[in-house]
């Protein structure tokens, strides 16, 4: 089957976890086309054949510069008719999951959302999704002609720069007037890690609450030497230790990195939903007790004032960046 | 200004672990139902431009009868009308479907508020799908309004890392984030309201649309497989930091 695949940009840069999708589409049939939008993405759509697609697809306006899903999925509607193919993947971020429920939306058609893996049977594309948060997994599969997928970020290894080149196709934008006024653009700092695409992450929670500033500061310290994002817990949210952005779980983000340290994390099971899929999770608890221990890996019982700065002391000397 | 607030009744959070397979499959759940946890903060934000903008604030969900409870904690909160859409729907596009012909019932809706996603559900598909059914744009991830007539909406909208200040004409979907604040305390006088509100009760007969039939096939209902996690205690972060480096993940 051939298969579309969504390669994000934001600010003319590629969403890194967009090669996940286009490694997982790899992986199921040789005949994968990808489809680049935005403004000044040259560099991405030549990224994507090296990475692998046969064909790439791109609309490259100012018009698109942002984000603006109207014109989006009149795109990739278009796309997905020249391409000659009823198969589109894309990943599970904000913006992808819009795309891919529109356009499965506007087909009528069977969305596969924010799938953990996918397979194909006899040319149906079938993913395992996570519900219950978590909690049950099970296979969906689409009723309909089209098939559209989201793939959870960090779920597929991303696919390898080898060098090819691909056909590059240049379509125009679709004729759609946008809705949307942008007033105002914040990007994010360059050098931030998100979250959700962070390979290790340091969580810091109520357990710095006698001086959340210093307690913080050693998990940024440590998460610094690590190259990690920094995450948090609601209560230290709530509390107004750490922004919100910041927060893992049921109510803030859901990650999988292959390393989780939880700092002064208790475990209760609403953090439990938006990181025990971890690879490798570290718990620093004063309390042995603590429910986060039983899905740890690694741990210490100990204070996270002292545990955490020998931690950095002892990975910088470790990793020579003493 | 009509506002109306998507909300489904979903299992409290703390007890979804033990929903097992055979549960999931039936949709018939033994442990206790809640207001879905993000959609109270769509409750809040409708509450807010009913305040900052003038106008009114309902919800609607749609389920089975015992979901009337989830409307009433929704009019306990200050929505001052609701109504139940009694259908089974199979998936997303299902609800979508029904929730985009019971707009267009009620007919006088200028904007539609809902949750960033369901917490059995997690799709977070439903208000895209839902805009797209009704033809209006939809901004998710808003974090504030700014400034909303029955013309346009400016909304505060995070995407990624980045955050936008973006403006859509109106009658628009704003799919909210927990940053759009806290929902409020029900008050003793809105709960004793709440009992007595009428809630009209709908099905897809009533709405003039088929029940949509499922484009998602779920099957083979199963736990994720158990942790491998018999945790291993250090005394000091010396000898923690090398059992790390060997895992060679970093
Ligand atoms: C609907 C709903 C949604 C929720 N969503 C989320 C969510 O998205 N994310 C989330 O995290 N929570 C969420 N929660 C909250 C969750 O139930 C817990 O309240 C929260 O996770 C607790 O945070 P914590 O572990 O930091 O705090 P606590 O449970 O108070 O734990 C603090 C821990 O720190 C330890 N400690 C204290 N001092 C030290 C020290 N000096 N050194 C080392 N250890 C120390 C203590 O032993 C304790 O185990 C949600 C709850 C509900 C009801
Ligand atoms: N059955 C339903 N009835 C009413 N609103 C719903 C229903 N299902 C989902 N929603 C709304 O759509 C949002 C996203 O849900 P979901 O796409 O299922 O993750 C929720 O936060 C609700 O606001």
């Amino acid at each position: 089957m051939k298969i579309l695949v969504f390669i994000e940009t934001d600010n003319g840069d590629v969403v890194a976890s967009s090669w996940e999708a286009l490694g997982k589409a790899l992986s199921l049939s040789d005949d994968v086309a990808a489809l680049v939008v935005g403004h000044n993405v040259g560099d991405v759509a030549s990224e994507a054949g090296a990475r692998g697609a046969s064909v790439v697809y791109v609309v490259d306006d100012a018009s698109r510069a942002e984000f603006d899903l109207d014109l989006v999925v009149a795109d990739t509607k278009a796309a997905l008719a020249e391409a000659g193919t009823n198969a589109l993947l894309a990943v599970h971020t904000g913006n992808g999951r819009d795309l891919a429920a529109a356009v499965a939306a506007d087909l009528n058609a069977g969305f596969l959302a924010d799938c953990l893996e996918l397979r194909q049977e006899d040319g149906v594309l079938v993913g395992v999704r996570p519900l219950y948060s978590g909690n049950i997994l099970a296979d969906v599969r689409a009723a309909s002609d089209v098939q559209i997928a989201t793939l959870r970020p960090r779920s597929a290894e991303a696919a390898a720069n080898t060098g090819a080149s691909a056909d590059i196709v240049t379509l125009q934008p679709a004729a759609v007037d946008s809705r949307m006024q942008v007033l105002e653009v914040k990007h994010a700092e360059t050098g931030e890690i998100s979250l959700t695409d962070a390979n290790v992450i340091v969580s810091g929670g109520r357990g710095v609450a006698k001086d959340p500033e210093l307690g913080f500061k050693l998990i940024r310290e440590l998460a610094d030497t690590l190259g990690a994002a920094v995450g948090a817990s609601r209560a230290a949210v709530d509390a107004g230790f750490i922004e919100y952005k910041h927060q893992v779980g049921q109510t803030g983000k859901v990650v999988r990195p292959d390393m989780y340290i939880a700092c002064g994390i208790s475990g209760a099971v609403q953090h439990l939903a938006g990181m025990s899929s971890s690879k490798i999770i570290v718990a620093i608890n004063k309390d042995s007790e603590a429910p986060i221990f039983s899905v740890a890996n690694y741990g210490i019982v100990g204070d996270l004032f002292e545990v955490v700065p020998a931690m950095n002391e002892a990975f910088k000397a470790k990793l020579n960046k003493g | 200004m009509r506002y109306l607030v998507c909300v489904k009744q979903t299992p409290d959070t703390a007890e979804l672990p033990k929903v097992n397979p055979e549960e999931a499959a039936s949709g018939q759940l033994s442990i206790n139902l809640v207001v879905n946890p993000w959609d109270e903060h769509a409750i809040e934000a409708a509450l807010q431009m009913s305040e900052n903008y003038g106008g009114m604030a309902g919800a609607i969900t749609v389920d089975g009868d015992s979901a009337i409870d989830a409307l009433r904690s929704a009019l306990a909160m200050g929505c001052k009308d609701a109504t139940l859409v009694k259908e089974e729907a199979a998936d997303a596009n299902s609800v979508a479907t029904l929730l985009a012909a019971a707009v267009k019932k009620l007919g006088d809706v200028n904007y539609v508020l809902t949750g960033q996603m369901t917490v059995d559900g997690n799709s977070g598909a439903v208000p895209v799908m839902l805009a797209r059914k009704l033809g209006w744009p939809v901004v998710t991830g808003v974090a504030k309004v700014i400034q909303a007539d029955e013309d346009s909406v400016t909304v505060e909208r995070v995407a990624g890392q980045d955050r936008f200040t973006v403006k859509v004409p109106a009658p628009a979907v704003l799919s909210v984030i927990k940053e759009i604040g806290e929902s409020r305390y029900p008050t003793f006088i809105n709960i004793r309201k709440a009992a007595r509100v009428n809630i009209p009760v709908w099905t897809a007969a009533d709405l003039d649309v088929e029940t949509p039939a499922a484009v998602v096939q779920t099957e083979n209902y199963r736990k994720p497989p158990a942790r491998d996690a018999h945790v291993k205690l250090f005394d000091n972060a010396d000898e923690l930091v090398d059992a790390l480096l060997a895992e060679k993940v970093l």
